[in-house]
């Protein structure tokens, strides 16, 4: 068990946006959490990553995993158009979680910055523009970032949202690479359900409250997971 | 030129204020460039404004104007903080409400004391033979500080106000920096105003940001540009207002305007040669 959900709830006011979710996640799983617009995804995962106050319920995790150590790729919306910085800057701002009080970068984490932007092929970006990216390349670079903050646990909220056909398809590929060969848990967001059930080992699809939690074959087989399919 | 130079630097209440000038351009640039990109400019423009109140209030009562107002600028930018954050009033309204009763109690308390407008006048638009001999070493001491928590907090001032989220997930405490941002901020906002004055003091903060971030696009050449930009104007603008006997606070301005302008226009052109 890398991550143990009992019992989330979350309101916002007094919306409930996440109702008595609880559920375990093991080490090296790939898991997708799907449902509609609106159905507490995005909430659900800002709970594991303690972003969002939880109403009660608790979320815990493995020895693996230090709470710190947590990799996040966030929806894209939330960084500024016109902000002025590096692909290198933004990428070795993920390895920040483990100075500890040390204020300042160490030659391990430039050199571990650098590993995962040669992994994820975008060493050549390095002293470009971050906002002068493509969204393909600026995801690529999130992910850089994610991976220098953990090596066990990478949660992604929508990653491939505004990308274009090919490029999701290859985002989808290196992800699926991290997950087979470095043993990274995959917990994702996705409202892609197809793509969903190609690459999760476990489907989470939650309304407010959780409708399944299973093995991806078994879902495919429901009562929820056939409509759902069809919907898409 | 050098005449002129020369002459400057034999009053002594002007090299006080290129000292602090100096000290202070730095600390809002820096600060400055976090400010614009998070989207608070306008906490610097309030946070002057609380500041003016909070000094007309010492002098009415006789008090040292920098050990009051700083304590309620701080106070004020906690305030203004947490407010942006969440609440029913938004941030900007709050912030507009905020300044306007700071600038009105103000006012009222100058006219009640001492019922001269001159007074109000050199507040508001500063004064260069304001700084005391004790202010100097408050306004030194202080900046240094500024600039001590800036260096060392660096990095992680870029990540929280890159990406506030991702800095929070990986246990970064994003609203400790956030306050950090506003307190360092608040005290540069004091020491600063009695030179440049609280209406002209925010264009020390944002003018020489907006400016580097025309040409630069990467954080730390935009920080640091910011820094360089924001000296050199200082100097430019302290030099012609007392060559051309004009106002120390608004010459100031008017050089970082012309700075922005240049900025914006070499930005123009590259973007078009790229």
């Amino acid at each position: 068990m890398i991550v143990s959900c009992r019992d989330v709830t979350v309101a916002y006011d007094s919306k409930t946006a996440v109702d008595h979710v609880s559920f375990d996640i093991d080490q090296g799983q790939y898991v997708c959490i799907v449902g509609e617009n609106g159905s507490g995804k995005s909430t659900l995962l800002k709970s594991i990553l303690g972003l969002v106050p939880l109403k009660c319920g608790s979320v815990s995790f493995g020895p693996q995993v230090h709470r710190k150590r947590l990799g996040y790729l966030p929806q894209q919306t939330t960084i500024r158009k016109d902000f002025p910085a590096s692909v290198f800057e933004v990428v070795l701002s993920g390895c920040l979680n483990r100075c500890g009080a040390r204020p300042f970068y160490s030659k391990a984490d430039k050199t571990l910055a650098a590993q995962h932007m040669e992994r994820l092929g975008i060493s050549d970006f390095k002293k470009r523009s971050f906002i002068a990216l493509s969204g393909g390349q600026q995801q690529r670079v999130l992910l850089a970032r994610a991976l220098c903050a953990t090596d066990r646990l990478l949660l992604l909220d929508e990653p491939v949202t505004g990308l274009d056909p090919l490029v999701t398809e290859e985002l989808y590929r290196l992800i699926e690479q991290l997950n087979r060969e470095l043993g990274v848990t995959v917990i994702m967001v996705s409202h892609d359900i197809s793509q969903a059930v190609r690459y999760a080992d476990k489907i989470l699809h939650i309304n407010q409250s959780l409708l399944f939690w299973g093995d991806t074959a078994e879902y495919v087989n429901t009562e929820i997971g056939k409509r759902f399919l069809k919907c898409s | 030129m050098l005449q002129v130079l020369h002459d400057l630097f034999s009053y002594t209440f002007i090299v006080r204020a290129l000292i602090v000038g100096t000290l202070v351009s730095l600390c809002a640039a820096l600060l400055g460039v976090s400010l614009v990109l998070k989207r608070y400019s306008m906490i610097g423009d309030g946070l002057s404004h609380v500041g003016f109140g909070a000094l007309a209030v010492a002098m009415a009562f006789n008090w040292a104007p920098l050990p009051v107002a700083i304590p309620v600028v701080v106070a004020a930018a906690f305030f203004l903080l947490r407010l942006s954050g969440n609440s029913k009033i938004k941030g900007d309204s709050a912030i507009a409400l905020i300044a306007s009763s700071s600038l009105a109690i103000g006012v009222t308390v100058i006219s009640l004391s001492s019922g001269q407008n001159m007074d109000v006048y050199s507040y508001m638009f500063g004064s260069i033979l304001a700084m005391t001999e004790s202010d100097v070493y408050i306004s030194i001491a202080l900046s240094t500080v500024v600039l001590v928590l800036f260096i060392v907090f660096y990095n992680r001032i870029f990540a929280v106000t890159f990406d506030e989220n991702f800095a929070k997930a990986t246990g970064i405490r994003a609203n400790l920096y956030n306050m950090l941002i506003a307190l360092l901020t608040a005290v540069t906002i004091v020491i600063g105003m009695r030179i440049m004055g609280t209406m002209l003091i925010s264009s020390l903060i944002i003018f020489p940001a907006l400016s580097a971030m025309r040409i630069f696009r990467q954080f730390r050449c935009v920080v640091i540009a910011s820094a360089v930009i924001s000296i050199l104007c200082f100097f430019i603008g302290l030099v012609a207002s007392y060559a051309l006997a004009t106002p120390t606070g608004a010459s100031i301005v008017i050089v970082n305007l012309i700075m922005f302008l240049l900025c914006f226009a070499a930005g123009a052109v590259r973007k078009k040669a790229a």
